[in-house]
């Protein structure tokens, strides 16, 4: 438990000490707030439905840049040596900073509470399914950050770590859009693979623990795999 | 703390980085791990830290086995990687209290740990300088004192000097000396100079094997085939076949040959016995053929050249 700290505060540090982050929290905001605004006075509705349908959006590319460095970098570096000789176990490091990417992916998403905040002045707001939003887009950028983390144990190439997971977030992403076209003992397994699906639900305001343990079990399969991919060192 | 490999071996592929040797090395001695680029010595130092785990055999670092109990072996060694390995965008102190915390210095010791380490490897006037900003020396340094802020038993130093000058070479290499008089050392490198100055014991390594094993002068006194003569004599008429069949055949002097010839001289490099010291009989003939010695020089074959003879293909 010191360890994975010990990590996680070294790892946040480095995302706050570079650009990065701000460049990145900023990018999330501009975006964020054009959806917000733009429709608010025209549809006339109190609701954060359009920054909530924006925000997976982002996510695919948001979530792959800002994990991409994990681990490709100390490999390019090859500091993964130091790191890997010290008396802390593989699942220690990981752990540390997937709650690192973890905790900036929160950060972008409660400086998004100004909007909610904004919105109580024009009129009564749906706190549960507000809140079971917030939860669901953590659970998401939860899966999406063991993805990303795992894709940049694969390589030394921080490109190539975006493009991957790029690929594996995309692809869940989009499992939910082409269920219409499957035969329908497919779609119900693809569905339930799919990220979106289990988003929306508690989206809705319906905190079902299938889609916790969803989002759970898919966050520790993905830190299993990192560790694994790490591991694999020793193998070759 | 000792270190005993056992029958260790480890593959790329096909190809074997490390065939199956074994060693032992005592508390408190200085190793240096000789050896070409691509010999197996990092690959070694790589096993004994735990990054890599053998195909084959066993390490033990004071008994404890690296494979059933690497956590327990990382706690007991400092290690600096090949090349150095650093967080740039770290400053010196920040990155020692990382490395403190990573290797479980007790909280309230490490500010003590730190300015040890600090005073020890000089880093004071650089400390709160990002390490990207520090020259190749105080980066050393940093990797250095990294590897022994927990005060470890053993040090494991992978090429140590290299790319730096050879000021920051003597630097270093003094400051290494310094720490291996409490610690069990083992250094890596392909510097020749550097296992003369710094280590009590030389292991050669080439193609993943052990070649030769010992204390630099019980390998320099081994390994002493010969002694390398270089002789130059002014040019006159006599026959240069003449001289050097007269040269040939001083006692001890094993072969002869004409190294080159300019306007004025003549050099003759020549090889002598074991043991032995021709330089008064090649002197002797010189005179009684009537020609001018313009030098002589006698040379010992150097551990470099005992290394150049084992690790030739």
């Amino acid at each position: 438990m010191k360890n994975i700290l010990t990590i996680f505060k070294k790892e946040l540090r480095s995302y706050f000490n570079s650009p990065v982050a701000y460049i990145v929290i900023v990018v999330f905001l501009i975006i964020t707030g054009w959806f917000f605004t733009s429709n608010l006075f025209i549809s006339g509705v109190v609701t954060m439905r359009n920054v909530f349908d924006i925000i997976p959006f982002i996510f695919l590319f948001f979530i792959p840049a800002i994990s991409m460095r994990t681990f490709s970098e100390e490999k390019k570096s090859g500091t993964i040596e130091l790191l890997l000789t010290k008396p802390i176990t593989d699942m220690d490091i990981v752990v540390g900073k997937f709650l690192a990417t973890l905790t900036l992916t929160a950060t972008a998403l409660a400086l998004t509470l100004i909007y909610v905040v904004s919105l109580t002045f024009l009129g009564p707001i749906d706190t549960g399914s507000i809140i079971g939003a917030y939860i669901g887009l953590l659970l998401m950028s939860g899966i999406y950050i063991g993805i990303g983390i795992f894709a940049s144990s694969l390589t030394e190439n921080q490109v190539v770590a975006f493009i991957i997971s790029f690929l594996i977030v995309f692809g869940l992403f989009l499992l939910n859009k082409v269920l219409v076209f499957l035969p329908p003992e497919f779609a119900s397994v693809l569905e339930y693979i799919s990220v979106d699906y289990h988003f929306s639900n508690i989206a809705r305001g319906v905190i079902d623990s299938r889609d916790i343990i969803y989002y759970l079990s898919g966050i520790t399969i993905f830190l299993l795999l990192t560790r694994t991919s790490l591991e694999s060192r020793r193998w070759s | 703390m000792s270190i005993k490999v056992e029958n260790l071996s480890k593959y790329y592929g096909q190809q074997a980085a490390v065939n199956n040797i074994s060693f032992e090395i005592n508390t408190g001695e200085i190793v240096g791990f000789l050896g070409p680029n691509g010999a197996g010595k990092s690959t070694t130092m790589k096993m004994i830290t735990t990054y890599l785990t053998p195909n084959n055999g066993k390490i033990f670092v004071n008994n404890v086995d690296t494979e059933t109990n690497s956590m327990e072996v990382r706690r007991k060694i400092g290690y600096l990687p090949e090349q150095n390995p650093l967080y740039l965008d770290m400053n010196v102190l920040d990155y020692l209290e990382y490395a403190a915390e990573l290797e479980s210095v007790p909280k309230a010791d490490i500010p003590k740990a730190i300015k040890k380490m600090v005073d020890v490897c000089g880093l004071g006037e650089v400390q709160h300088k990002d390490i990207g900003e520090l020259s190749k020396g105080f980066r050393q340094r940093v990797g250095l004192a990294q590897a022994m802020i927990h005060d470890p038993e053993v040090l494991i130093l992978d090429e140590p000097t290299s790319g730096l000058d050879p000021n920051q070479i003597i630097e270093i290499r003094n400051l290494i000396k310094k720490l291996g008089k409490e610690k069990t050392l083992v250094l890596s490198t392909h510097i020749m100079q550097e296992v003369e100055a710094t280590c009590d014991r030389v292991l050669i390594i080439n193609k993943g094997e052990i070649v030769a094993d010992g204390s630099p002068d019980t390998l320099q006194s081994k390994f002493k085939g010969q002694l390398d003569i270089t002789l130059i004599l002014k040019k006159d008429s006599t026959d240069k076949a003449l001289i050097l069949k007269a040269v040939s055949s001083i006692k001890n002097i094993d072969k002869a040959r004409i190294l080159k010839e300019d306007e004025n001289s003549i050099h003759f490099s020549l090889t002598g016995l074991k043991g032995s010291d021709v330089r008064e009989d090649i002197f002797k003939k010189i005179v009684s053929m009537n020609m001018v010695m313009l030098g002589l020089h006698q040379e010992e074959t150097s551990l470099e050249d005992i290394f150049r003879q084992l690790t030739k293909n």
